[in-house]
């Protein structure tokens, strides 16, 4: 096992009574596209900040390539960031701006000119040198500020929520490009984010934050096939949480268990499950539909509700709608539910 | 806005106009007649003098007053805690409630031969040393409160405030991440002080020296009162108006000052002066 691009041992950051960050422990492997995910509030940033080195621990250590860095000043750190409001010198253009770390590294300016006009085209602005950040658009300075981290060739490379600023068609553009960027360079990007899909499309690995604790780490896939506990099945795309009565009607367990709404099949006739499927009844309450596919709630015998998504393959809004009211037999393959515990 | 108008600039237009007119030397009537001969009189060595000694004056206050004022801005708008920073706040601004004429008082009898300075410099046998800075040519004079180093100390006093407040409004304008981004690419804290901190608040620097600048230019009552007897403009404006009855001189003699701060604020506003008040 290579040695992880970042470790965190035991790191924990509390303000005062607040646990922003509790008894973190994390490794980050070298290379990969690793996202911490989480609402805002739940750690994620505080955890960017310690790797860049803005905070510092209360306690634990925190590990660049097997060195401690926990008590490094930034400066001292071989990582750079990409900020959340870019943060870009507004007093220099944009070829000073990104070649700021050169000119402190003492580089001469022939030759940190010759790679900043190397980085204005990795990041495909060409020509935009002699402008100044407030010439730019939002998703020009999110490239400089890009441009203006990899620069120096960080060991780590750390993104605060870099494209929240940015409307969707732009982001969703500027999300495949982070990623070549990324394989092109080879360098392992932390990402921030508080949107689950954005972490879901870029992510090698991901990991779920919530009220200052790691809920879980994982493959995109795993965190949304395997959610290891409620909050990472209701935080990463919509899921159906069963426990108590239902649940033991249904797998023979009270434990709870998490369902996705698109794994669940709804059939208008009672027919018997085939093997491995596990079933239940219900009565569709609500139909929403949205075109590509439809949304029913269905309400279990007992309470309980489940959502249930179809794609609109042979159906129409007519016989869709036309559904409500009706009683349904729900089923699906068990190996689809996920035990979240709790 | 009408009111600006008549009030300010036609008062302004006022003084340009009776600028362009003389006084009749035998008579020492105004003759309202446009001429340039008054503007002709302010090249005399005399008044050259003046402008030279005023301006001079003002360079230097705004340069000593930016660099007490800076570290001083820089603590209250960096590093002081909310509460130290208002009771700081405060205590720059707490000057301005007094008078100005008393406080400038204050300082002449503090610079007096028998004041608390000399006393001092005598308690500890540092005699000499005042004698020495005292005895230097065109600066010195037979006590503080009596040498135009005197009226610079009062002026530096004087003025502080409104250079303190721009600077550190300017400071505290500068967002964390910028300081952040700056560490975080390499630079220690006198690097990002230098390459970033200190280009940001320039124009804080700037704004602070309009005000230092332009009120030490135009101050006749510290002049007045402290210093040799050596005409400063607002001196010189006050006596021609007055004693003299030369309306004319005294008007050309105040658009002098009033040309060298357009051209002033001009530059300061091409350094982004305006963006920092």
């Amino acid at each position: 096992m290579p040695t992880p691009a970042i470790q965190f041992e035991n790191v924990s950051r509390h303000f005062g009574d607040v646990k922003a960050v509790d008894n973190a422990n994390l490794e980050i492997r070298d290379g990969e596209f690793f996202s911490m995910l989480g609402p805002s509030g739940s750690g994620k940033t505080t955890c960017l900040r310690m790797i860049a080195g803005f905070d510092r621990p209360t306690s634990g250590n925190i590990f660049l390539y097997g060195q401690d860095v926990s008590n490094l000043p930034p400066y001292e750190r071989d990582i750079n960031t990409v900020f959340q409001d870019y943060a870009l010198f507004p007093h220099m253009t944009i070829e000073d701006n990104i070649a700021y770390g050169l000119m402190i590294k003492g580089m001469s300016k022939t030759e940190r000119y010759k790679q900043v006009d190397e980085m204005l085209d990795l990041v495909r602005l060409p020509g935009f040198g002699f402008r100044k950040p407030s010439q730019l658009s939002g998703g020009q300075r999110q490239r400089v500020a890009l441009a203006r981290a990899l620069i120096n060739h960080p060991k780590v490379l750390l993104l605060d929520e870099p494209l929240g600023a940015l409307d969707l068609k732009l982001r969703q553009q500027m999300q495949i490009e982070l990623k070549a960027i990324q394989k092109s360079v080879g360098i392992t990007f932390i990402f921030v984010t508080h949107d689950q899909e954005e972490a879901l499309t870029m992510s090698d690995r991901i990991a779920v934050f919530n009220e200052g604790r790691i809920q879980q780490v994982g493959t995109p896939s795993d965190i949304y096939e395997r959610p290891a506990s409620p909050f990472v099945a209701g935080f990463v795309g919509t899921s159906n949480l069963v426990s108590g009565e239902i649940a033991k009607r249904i797998t023979g367990s009270e434990e709870m268990f998490s369902i996705r709404p698109e794994k669940i099949h709804l059939n208008m006739a009672s027919t018997e499950p085939e093997k491995d499927m596990l079933c239940i009844d219900g009565v569709i309450r609500d139909v929403v539909y949205l075109g590509l596919f439809t949304r029913y709630l269905v309400e279990i015998e007992g309470g309980s509700d489940l959502v249930v998504v179809e794609q609109n393959l042979k159906t129409t809004s007519m016989d869709v709608l036309s559904a409500k009211g009706q009683k349904v037999r729900l089923y699906w393959h068990k190996d689809h539910i996920s035990r979240v515990g709790g | 806005m009408v009111y600006m108008l008549v009030v300010y600039i036609g008062s302004l237009l006022a003084l340009l106009v009776n600028s362009f007119f003389y006084l009749e030397e035998f008579t020492g009537l105004i003759v309202r007649q446009f001429t340039l001969r008054t503007y002709l009189q302010l090249f005399s060595p005399t008044n050259l003098g003046i402008f030279g000694r005023t301006a001079g004056m003002a360079m230097a206050v705004t340069i000593a007053d930016a660099m007490i004022a800076f570290p001083l801005a820089y603590y209250i708008a960096r590093y002081a805690s909310p509460r130290a920073k208002t009771f700081l706040y405060i205590a720059v601004t707490l000057p301005l409630w007094s008078s100005y004429i008393v406080r400038v008082y204050a300082w002449k009898l503090i610079l007096a031969k028998e004041g608390i300075i000399s006393w001092f410099f005598q308690l500890f046998g540092l005699q000499g040393i005042l004698d020495g800075i005292l005895s230097i040519p065109a600066i010195g004079g037979s006590s503080l409160s009596l040498s135009p180093i005197g009226m610079f100390i009062t002026f530096c006093y004087i003025w502080l405030p409104y250079m303190i407040v721009p600077i550190q409004t300017a400071l505290e304008r500068v967002p964390k991440s910028l300081l952040e981004a700056s560490s975080d690419l390499g630079a220690n804290a006198a690097q990002t002080f230098r390459n970033v901190i200190l280009p940001l608040a320039f124009p804080g620097v700037v704004a602070g020296s309009i005000f230092t600048f332009s009120l030490t230019l135009g101050d006749f009552i510290v002049p007045q009162s402290l210093g040799n007897s050596r005409f400063f403009i607002g001196q010189a404006v006050y006596s021609y108006q007055g004693t003299a009855g030369n309306i004319p001189l005294a008007a050309a003699m105040t658009m002098g000052p009033v040309v060298i701060m357009i051209t002033y604020l001009l530059i300061a506003r091409k350094l982004g002066a305006f963006d920092a008040l």
